[in-house]
């Protein structure tokens, strides 16, 4: 049994449980960050941009810069995307350090 | 003093969280999961991996088509935005005539989208059409239908005059605005119409015109019905643009693996250039106020 086959066969849209995992860890990073800006409200702070950003800003920038990293990367290098999520890894630190 | 905080009224935005849910959120996750997956119809669907991403994100046919788009918004943008502040300026401050002005470019706004295309595909006819016909009369060689430059002015004149009232009439709210006492105080300091233009109705200006532009920008980077009925994408390929071409590839060719690929990505720029958009202008306000 492969873990890329459609998780009902000739179900509903194919679902596949990638994909449903790529979904589930968004949710659950939203989840996490909307309690973090409950227990700890955010202060905007003003980074290298020049424009002011809260936690939840920052976590927009990476989640949208890192599909551009990836996309970058299948052009320049194609499949396997390994080097791309290292490069993605650090572009996440580099924005909650100093944007 | 701290302002009290209340996250219970988050609660009133579920009904419309779970409206767009529907409509929006899980038919873009289903975009998705197609994205990865390839089928031969009967609902069976094979994984495919990133082979779509990879084939789509180096085909020609999609960057030709993002060229396209981007020098068509670019001149959409270069030629109505001007022009909007130009008839902002002049049409008239009150009464009657102002009024008639006001009704008279609220026109093209009202008109739907696929009727201004069939008006302009009629119009534009050299056998039968008003302008088609005057310009062969003129003896000018313009025929939009094989030639792809007459086909790119005829779009871009047609958008022009649909959607520059929309520039027009949000710089003319702008305007009016401003407090005479402005002009007055530049009257007395003998500030000339250029001075007055650009240190006072542009800046007061500048909050609509930029929601102006954002506007435009979306509506023309996903224009769609317009050039379908007026060009159907052609003569050849000149005047596809990428939602014209997407549609040519998940339901002409039904191809929904590649096209679910390309219209993520299609996603993501627009995305893209909103969200800078939207920074700018909060970043605009905020500065304003300090």
């Amino acid at each position: 049994m492969q873990w890329t086959r459609p998780i009902i066969d000739g179900g509903w849209m194919a679902w596949t449980f990638p994909v449903a995992l790529f979904f589930y860890s968004l949710g659950a990073v939203l989840v996490v960050f909307s309690i973090l800006a409950i227990r700890f409200p955010e202060t905007p702070r003003r980074g290298i941009l020049g424009m002011q950003t809260t936690r939840g800003d920052r976590l927009f920038i990476t989640l949208l810069g890192s599909a551009f990293i990836n996309l970058i990367w299948l052009y320049f290098f194609g499949a396997p995307l390994t080097g791309a999520l290292i490069v993605c890894l650090l572009y996440l630190l580099s924005v909650f350090r100093w944007v | 003093m701290a302002k009290i905080q209340n996250n219970k009224a988050w609660l009133l935005v579920l009904p419309v969280l779970v409206l767009v849910a529907f409509s929006a959120v899980i038919p873009l996750m289903t975009v998705v999961n197609y994205a990865f997956n390839d089928t031969f119809g009967n609902n069976q669907f094979f994984w495919n991996g990133l082979g779509w991403f990879e084939e789509m994100v180096r085909s020609e046919r999609l960057h030709a088509a993002l060229g396209r788009q981007i020098l068509f918004s670019g001149i959409i943008l270069a030629i109505e935005v001007p022009l909007g502040i130009f008839i902002a300026l002049n049409m008239p401050k009150r009464g009657f005539w102002a009024s008639l002005c006001l009704v008279l470019m609220a026109l093209p706004l009202l008109i739907p989208f696929n009727v201004v295309g069939t008006i302009w595909q009629i119009f534009c006819r050299i056998d039968i059409g008003l302008l088609g016909r005057g310009m062969t009369a003129l003896g000018v060689d313009y025929n939009y239908t094989n030639d792809a430059f007459d086909a790119w002015v005829t779009l871009i004149v047609m958008d022009v005059w649909h959607w520059t009232s929309l520039v027009a009439l949000l710089c003319y709210a702008g305007l009016q605005s401003i407090p005479d006492a402005y002009y007055q105080a530049a009257r007395i300091d003998q500030a000339n119409r250029w001075d007055i233009f650009r240190y006072i109705e542009l800046p007061k200006m500048s909050g609509v015109l930029l929601i102006a532009v954002l506007l435009r920008f979306i509506d023309s980077f996903m224009i769609y019905t317009e050039p379908f009925v007026v060009t159907g994408g052609g003569p050849g390929n000149s005047t596809t643009f990428l939602s014209i071409d997407l549609v040519k590839m998940a339901i002409g060719q039904f191809d929904l693996g590649p096209a679910a690929a390309f219209s993520l990505m299609y996603f993501l720029v627009i995305l893209l250039i909103s969200w800078v958009f939207y920074t700018v202008m909060v970043t605009r306000d905020a500065g304003g106020d300090s």
